[in-house]
């Protein structure tokens, strides 16, 4: 069988009909890991053996007719900055190479709960920090539509692996975009919840007032599937929250009467690449000819996300990474002369470049004489972020937007120049910054073949409402079915 | 405008706990200080009036009950420390107490 | 010249919860067992997060209350950032610019007995850190980290540097102490480092031309014993002076900051500490982990309506309702909250305060000591000692033979048998104290016998005692049997009452 023409639901629907089991698809994913991954580099580490044993357990309960849940025998790969008991948890980094967590994280518990099989761990930047998979320590991912290209970042492993077929599901996490974009980057299906929808326990603090989980899958139904497991309140994440979560799945594909969709100036700016912006334009189209109603809306505040956001990302991480010291977990160095020494020793060896800068930033917003002028200036201009959607979602329920400024750019492109790296995230930020939920679809593909993806946002809780104005277009078009050329030597 | 010196640089590097090459140091002063220059952007918007946002979202009052739960044994808790004589961490010798 | 000592104290208080302030792990001292109550919350493991114990806030506004301080209606966490390895996350969850309360004060009574209103800056509340044990041979090896510790709800009062010498600062703290424990919001057990304190020490001289100098401020870390407070501050005082006999520097010449030292008790100096390499910059910032806490009035009314009457209150009610003296007052109250309970049970009981405080503070204070025990074991209940005590208010026995009882009812104990108001009239009546149970005969025998000698009772009103012995003759004559003391002093009783 091949992965890359059946959809999550078609897998879900053979494997409990009996036509497929979870031991094949599981085996099925593995043999296609083991085919491209040596070139693709999504996953840093996982284990054949647990997986194919979980997969057989779910097959003997299945057959033994008991109850199995929602996601029963389904591979998911996990970004590998979530904490699983007894699975080392690296974050791409040498700093936690070695670190193997006591404990499960509350998605972890979920997908156990669920049935869900987990395949193994995927790469990122280094602590999520980067667009690109180019800050890992330990390897590079490649974009399984032109390996010259990166996958996009932080979860470029999570969005490869899908793309590329290794499996189904997979599990990022998104701090200024790190969902969004390397699914629009690599052509398939990828959603930041609200803040708070889904629960931090478990998930390494990169940012954590903008740090959230979420799923990526080949389409919208496989993304609301995973969704429905991952999201629900957690008492030991103070900022989760605890409301009800709808059957995201369900209604899928009920067209919304009346949707409006918000259309932004301010997202087709200079920058935007012109076949990025005839893609989302042509999306915007297909709305409109499915009879939504097409607004204006004005994100006056847009044009300061990108400063806001490398404010309030590097000082939280200066903090949430300051614990990294080689004292009670992780790597220490090997040779200092004193206690101090030693910290910054192992900070300074454990840490890579693009980690350390964002320290640095964070350490001097925050230090004395820098406070009021940094950091609480941009919890100021975050406000206002908010204020404007909160105006523009008064009179739309849907924003559409690009995801990128262009489609993936090369390895190596723009590693010395971090300001413009940080400027690819100029249309996903905002949601982190306001906690809204967003995703991001196939919309296109360029002259170059390269995947082109449509934001959606809403308002916060609204992902019932956003997942379905993305499965109306996704209903019209076919870019979520095309799959990447892989090496025809290929197993599958 | 900001000027961030190599002084300020390394002053950061300490109170961060980082060990940073002189080279290092220049790199990252550049880099820096291009980043910072840019986030001066937001000197344009009046602020005067306005709240600062921690959170993205506004919840108050998230307490647990202050109900025991199983802690991790000695080996669990020690299990990824670099240095243990089995029961504690070990650290080396901290030295600002006489 | 005149030098006044200027102190204020920065304390530390753990609170008595069951959980510790941001996990379910025990709170609970145990530095045997070292780094058995941790989880990965407590151990700032990757991906682990806090949430607020709500039993700790509670006993936050409690104590803040207490103190009389405003209670502020939205407070907030920070985070402050430094490295040491007992702080597993390399920052402390702390309170900064919002903390919970500010601006209360505590009554205190100084040497010269008078009442000092000592301000209250702030109370928050933190996490307090792990420990570390170092090296003690000197040959620099490894220091030892424990995490037990960390993570237990520390309660930080701030005082404004109202005090004004080493013992105004031990009365200070021991009030506190006092007021903590009958509040039950901490077991202050100071040996255990439950109750802990920074001294800020510096002296106000006032120079020969009228001008008054300040020495610079030197903060004195770590205090955990009363007298350890009292005797740091002795001698940081005197070594001010001295040095600024020696240099004269003083507070805001250029170069002065203020000094941290650390207190030897062995030894009885303050030494100075190593000085940091760079100034402290705790870049503090709200923890995005936590939300805020707002609190209403109606749940601070719900916590008012909880608390306990504080000892401060219940010295006045003492005094007033009891009749006490400020002195007897205070040496009940300052004994606890348990021995002021039974004090109060005592009172009621007998309905004589006076009486009952005299028990109390002497012959109960005295048994307690003897046996080392607290009131709580104390073997003679307060429903049989007001039993006890009510028949001398009533006249019924002489305060000696009293004691009689009250010694015979704790033999009693210590034999088994259990004191009881049942026991007092058995022991009565073995010890032949029980004619006087029959108080009409003797005080008519004395009445009558009274009446026949006027010189002899205008002798005694006039305070020669030694008149008595004729009365006494005659009234021992028919009543066969009788204690002469006993008879003595009801003699003697009968005619002051009459005077
Ligand atoms: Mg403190
Ligand atoms: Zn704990």
């Amino acid at each position: 069988m091949s992965l890359s023409t059946h959809t999550t639901q078609d897998l879900l629907d053979q494997l409990q009909s009996g036509q497929l089991t979870s031991t094949e698809l599981v085996t099925t994913c593995l043999d296609r890991i083991d085919a491209h991954d040596e070139r693709i580099g999504a996953f840093l580490h996982f284990e054949r053996e647990p997986a194919l044993q979980q997969a057989a357990e779910i097959d003997r309960r299945r057959q033994a007719g008991g109850t199995l849940g929602a996601l029963a025998g389904l591979p998911v790969a996990i970004k590998d900055n979530i904490c699983a008991n007894g699975t080392r948890t690296t974050c791409a980094s040498r700093m936690l190479e070695n670190f193997v967590p006591p404990y499960d994280a509350h998605i972890i518990e979920r997908l156990r709960q669920a049935d869900a099989v987990l395949l193994g761990r995927t790469n990122l930047d280094e602590f999520a920090m980067g667009s690109s998979c180019e800050n890992s320590a330990f390897q590079q991912t490649r974009n399984p539509w032109d390996t010259e290209r990166t996958p996009g970042g932080s979860s470029g492993g999570s969005a490869a692996a899908v793309a590329a077929g290794m499996t189904p599901l997979s599990i990022g996490s998104d701090t200024g975009g790190s969902i969004r974009q390397p699914a629009a980057f690599c052509g398939v299906v990828g959603m930041k919840p609200t803040y708070g929808r889904v629960s931090r326990y478990g998930l390494v603090a990169f940012a954590s007032s903008l740090d959230q989980i979420g799923p990526f899958a080949n389409d919208v139904t496989g993304v609301s599937r995973l969704l429905e497991v991952l999201a629900g309140h957690d008492e030991r994440d103070s900022t989760s929250i605890d409301r009800r979560v709808p059957a995201y799945s369900q209604n899928l594909d009920q067209p919304l009467d009346g949707l409006r969709i918000g259309i932004a100036k301010e997202h087709f700016v200079e920058g935007l690449h012109p076949e990025v912006e005839q893609a989302v334009r042509s999306a915007v189209d297909v709305y409109r000819s499915l009879g939504a109603e097409i607004k204006e809306v004005t994100l006056p505040h847009s044009k300061y996300c990108v400063a806001v956001y490398y404010i309030v990302a590097p000082s939280e991480a200066s903090s949430n990474l300051a614990r990294y010291d080689g004292v009670h977990y992780g790597f220490r160095a090997e040779k200092f002369d004193n206690m101090i020494d030693m910290y910054s020793a192992t900070r300074g060896e454990g840490f890579g470049d693009e980690v350390k800068r964002r320290i640095m930033l964070g350490t001097y917003a925050l230090s004395a004489g820098y406070y009021d002028a940094y950091y609480l200036k941009a919890l100021k201009v975050r406000r206002l972020i908010r204020q404007d959607f909160d105006r523009a979602f008064e009179e739309v329920d849907v924003i559409a937007s690009p995801v990128t400024p262009t489609p993936a750019f090369k390895i190596g492109e723009l590693i010395d120049d971090p300001l413009a790296m940080y400027l690819t995230d100029i249309y996903t930020i905002s949601a982190n910054l306001a906690g809204l939920p967003g995703v991001s679809l196939p919309c296109g593909f360029s002259s170059e073949g390269l995947p082109i993806g449509l934001q959606l946002q809403a308002a916060p809780f609204e992902e019932e409402r956003l997942l379905r104005a993305a499965r109306m277009y996704e209903r019209e078009t076919d870019w979520h079915t095309r799959r990447p050329a892989m090496n025809s030597n290929s197993a599958s | 405008m900001s000027e961030l010196t190599v002084d300020d640089v390394k002053k950061v590097a300490s109170l961060a706990r980082l060990k940073l090459s002189g080279d290092d140091i220049a790199r990252y002063q550049k880099k820096l200080e291009n980043v910072l220059s840019y986030v001066h952007l937001l000197d344009e918007v009046d602020t005067s009036d306005v709240e600062p946002m921690a959170h993205a979202i506004e919840a108050v009052n998230v307490f647990r009950q202050d109900e025991p739960r199983d802690s991790l044994d000695q080996a669990q808790a020690l299990a990824n420390a670099p240095q243990t004589d089995g029961k504690y961490f070990l650290v080396p010798a901290i030295l600002d107490e006489a | 010249m005149k030098v006044t000592t200027v102190v204020g104290l920065e304390v530390h208080v753990q609170l008595h919860t069951r959980t510790k302030i941001f996990c379910g792990c025990v709170n609970r001292f145990n530095p045997d067992a070292p780094n058995t109550q941790t989880c990965p919350v407590c151990l700032g493991l990757p991906g682990a997060l806090p949430v607020m114990n709500q039993e700790a806030f509670r006993l936050s506004l409690v104590t803040a209350m207490a103190l009389n301080c405003e209670l502020a209606r939205f407070t907030k966490w920070d985070r402050k950032q430094y490295y040491y390895p007992d702080l597993p996350k390399a920052y402390q969850i702390s309170q900064y610019d919002l903390p919970f309360s500010h601006d209360g004060w505590l009554d205190v009574s100084s040497e010269d007995g008078e009442t000092r209103h000592i301000r209250i800056n702030r109370a928050h509340l933190e996490e307090d850190a792990g420990k570390n044990t170092h090296d003690e041979s000197g040959r620099g090896g490894d220091s030892q980290v424990d995490l037990n510790r960390c993570g237990t709800p520390l309660l930080e009062i701030v005082s404004e540097p109202d005090l004004r010498s080493a013992a105004e600062a031990k009365a200070y703290l021991e009030e506190l102490h006092l007021l903590l424990t009958y509040l039950g919001v901490s077991d202050c057990n100071m040996q255990e480092g439950s109750l802990r304190c920074d001294a800020n020490v510096n002296l106000h001289i006032e120079q020969n031309n009228g001008e008054t100098i300040a020495t610079p401020i030197v903060e004195i870390k770590n205090l955990n014993s009363f007298r350890g407070v009292e005797a740091a501050i002795t001698y940081e005082a005197d070594r001010q002076q001295e040095e600024y006999s020696k240099t004269g520097r003083k507070l805001g010449d250029p170069g002065v900051e203020k000094e941290t030292r650390g207190w030897n008790a062995e030894r009885n100096v303050t030494f100075a500490q190593r000085g940091k390499e760079e100034a402290s910059d705790y870049r503090y910032f709200p923890d995005p982990d936590l939300m805020p806490v707002t609190v209403s009035d109606e749940q601070l009314a719900e916590v008012r309506g909880s608390l306990c009457e504080f000892p401060a209150a219940r010295r006045d009610r003492f005094e007033a309702e009891y009749g006490l003296s400020k002195y007897d007052a205070s040496v009940v109250i300052n004994q606890g909250e348990k021995f002021a309970d039974y004090f109060e049970s005592v009172a009621k009981g007998c309905g004589d305060g006076k009486q009952a405080v005299n028990w109390v503070t002497q012959n109960v204070l005295r048994e307690l000591n003897e046996r080392s025990v607290t009131v709580a074991d104390f073997p003679i209940p307060a429903d049989v000692l007001a039993a006890l005590l009510q028949r001398i208010v009533n006249g019924d026995l002489t305060v000696k033979s009293g004691r009689e009882v009250f010694d015979e009812l704790l033999s009693d104990h210590d034999k088994g048998m259990p004191p009881s108001i049942e026991r007092i009239s058995a022991i009565i009546d073995e010890k032949g104290l029980a004619m006087l149970a029959d108080t009409g005969e003797l005080d008519s025998l004395i009445d009558a016998t009274i009446a026949d000698h006027a010189k002899a009772v205008e002798d005694i009103r006039n305070g020669k005692l030694q008149a008595a012995g004729p009365i006494i003759g005659k009234v021992m004559k028919q009543l066969k049997g009788a204690d002469p003391q006993t008879v003595r002093e009801r003699i003697i009783e009968r005619i002051q009452q009459n005077s």
